[in-house]
């Protein structure tokens, strides 16, 4: 009670500090969507401005229109991200359900292997990685992108810990009631699962989404580019055609950013589970 | 209950569970054998070899001749030098930053979950747009520059100058770093009890002394882990690097980094055993700064 008058201070100082952090995080956002609006001119020519003064969709029309591969490398990124993100939550479940709940032979050893898979830095496995796809003819392809990312050790290790600590008893009921492994897992756990997977889903929808250094090493046909990769070819083919490039990153951020909008509330549980609790 | 009795009355032989379980682990234990198991063990094989990509592939043993040629290349150095003055830099600031927009946020302050939400924008965007934007941003007659130049201060050539280039990445990953971290640290800050302030309240301890004495010491397990996936992250940089300089790590090495030099060893010079070299070169250096890091936080148990 006695702080009200210094406290009234300080709030306000809190809020301009926020409001310019707010503007510091939206600019470059803003920048480059005010970009993807304007003739190419403006953006060369002349002051700085926010709101475009000859707006246009052109920069859109040409990418999706004039750029053939656009439209391919959009597909191919949501092929991937898609399968990698329904393998990962089905196989993921899988693999922490089995370490948690089920009895067999050779449990422990495969947990402490999971854990030690956590500590390997990627770069160690990228170029073997890459050497073993090469050899079973899996470069260049859906599956060379797919296949290896279709599980995670960190998110069996979420997934495990999730069904440690869930109630025992209603698996405990449904064999009772005679269903099987299977059964139970299909159509108990997973329904009761569904946070665990939301979070997990998300973030690893945006690991593939985003992804840059495994594509760039597993694919080299431009027919097979993800966009990150066909962003990066646009950097060389538009060099200073800002007003294209900034539109076809806004098209590659828009499902991202759908994707964390609608989702905004698992995001944040997930980023702070495997921060907090891993 | 049930489970255990059974298992109690016929400890060895459960076929039925065993198959289940190996069923349910059976394409985890596939992909982790094949795509992470088996290319370490064959990262140790490349390491020792001399490896001809050509049509075929063809290995001839050179012992430790790739490990002891690491000491004896230049850029080799020169990607650690970066990396290591890109993780001093950028693991500090990120790590500060996100506390104090945690600690901002937590305070009482309106809509704290619009601001979360505001704040968080740059994470989730992919680094090759963030980073095309900011090439954007700091051509030499971009936004920065013309912002720099409107309130007086030095404009800089960001991207060719390799003085300057390599601060310009660290500006845009502290930024599009920083906002996960917070997120972290909130939910940290939301674990604390109320009453621990409440009692420093009335033992009159101020803002600022509860701030020193009870949520710094509290958050210390919390900033051992951003620390330490801030310092593995930002070993890691490539992306950023990549983008930033064509693959080439120029302005004259100036945004070359220990993975953008592993992976021009792999597709420039095609040499896959020196690359392995490289690879191991940095796991143990993460590897070591993890191990006393954790020293120095004292045991904690992540």
């Amino acid at each position: 009670m006695t702080k009200i008058a210094g406290f009234s201070w300080l709030k306000a100082l809190l809020y301009v500090l926020l409001t310019l952090y707010a503007i510091v995080t939206l600019i470059p956002f803003l920048w480059a969507l005010s970009a993807s609006f304007k003739p190419l001119a403006e953006i060369v020519g002349g002051k700085p401005n926010f709101l475009p003064k000859n707006f246009t969709l052109d920069n859109y029309k040409q990418i999706f229109l004039q750029e053939p591969l656009f439209w391919r490398w959009l597909f191919n990124s949501v092929v991937i991200a898609v399968s990698v993100t329904l393998l990962n939550l089905l196989l993921n479940s899988m693999a922490g359900y089995a370490l948690a709940r089920l009895r067999f032979v050779g449990k422990r050893f495969w947990f402490f292997l999971i854990l030690t898979v956590l500590a390997v830095p990627a770069q160690i496995t990228l170029i073997p990685t890459f050497l073993i796809l090469k050899a079973i003819g899996w470069l260049n392809s859906y599956q060379g992108m797919i296949v290896p990312s279709m599980v995670n050790a960190t998110f069996i290790f979420m997934m495990r810990q999730f069904f440690v600590n869930f109630p025992k008893e209603l698996e405990e009921a449904a064999q009772l009631d005679g269903l099987n492994t299977f059964g139970i897992f299909r159509h108990i756990v997973l329904p009761l699962a569904k946070p665990a997977l939301a979070a997990q889903a998300v973030f690893v929808f945006m690991g593939s989404w985003n992804n840059f250094l495994l594509p760039i090493v597993i694919l080299f046909d431009p027919e097979m580019f993800t966009l990150p990769l066909g962003l990066n070819t646009f950097k060389g083919q538009y060099i200073s055609y800002w007003n294209y490039i900034m539109a076809a990153s806004m098209v590659f951020t828009l499902p991202a950013l759908g994707i964390y909008a609608f989702f905004n509330r698992y995001f944040i549980q997930s980023v702070t589970f495997t921060g907090g609790k891993g | 209950m049930f489970e255990i009795n059974r298992r109690r009355s016929n400890p060895r032989l459960n076929i039925t569970e065993d198959l289940a379980g190996y069923m349910f682990m059976m394409p985890t234990i596939l992909v982790l054998g094949t795509f992470v198991v088996l290319p370490i063990l064959y990262a140790v094989f490349l390491s020792l070899q001399k490896v001809q990509l050509l049509g075929g592939i063809e290995y001839e043993f050179i012992g430790f001749r790739n490990f002891t040629r690491l000491a004896e290349d230049e850029r080799v150095w020169i990607a650690l030098r970066n990396t290591a003055a890109y993780v001093a830099i950028v693991v500090p600031t990120q790590t500060v930053l996100a506390l104090i927009l945690a600690v901002t946020l937590n305070s009482g302050i309106r809509g704290k979950n619009w601001w979360r939400i505001l704040y968080f924008l740059p994470t989730v965007t992919s680094s090759t747009v963030l980073t095309l934007i900011f090439i954007w941003i700091y051509n030499t007659d971009g936004l920065l520059n013309d912002f720099l130049a409107f309130v007086g201060l030095p404009t800089y050539n960001w991207l060719g100058d390799p003085a300057v280039a390599l601060k310009g990445i660290m500006i845009m990953n502290i930024w599009s770093t920083a906002p996960f971290f917070m997120v972290i640290y909130l939910a940290a800050l939301q674990d604390i009890p109320q009453t621990l302030y409440e009692a420093a309240e009335l033992d009159g301890a101020n803002e600022w002394q509860q701030f020193i004495y009870i949520t710094l010491p509290l958050l210390k397990p919390v900033t051992f882990f951003v620390v330490a996936v801030g310092v593995i992250g930002t070993f890691q940089l490539f992306d950023q690097s990549y983008i930033f300089s064509g693959g080439t790590g120029g302005p004259n090495n100036a945004t070359l980094t220990v993975v953008l030099l592993i992976y021009q060893a792999v597709f420039r010079n095609l040499q896959m055993g020196y690359a392995a070299a490289i690879a191991f070169l940095l796991a143990a250096v993460i590897i070591a700064i993890t191990l006393i890091q954790r020293r120095l936080f004292g045991g904690e148990r992540i």
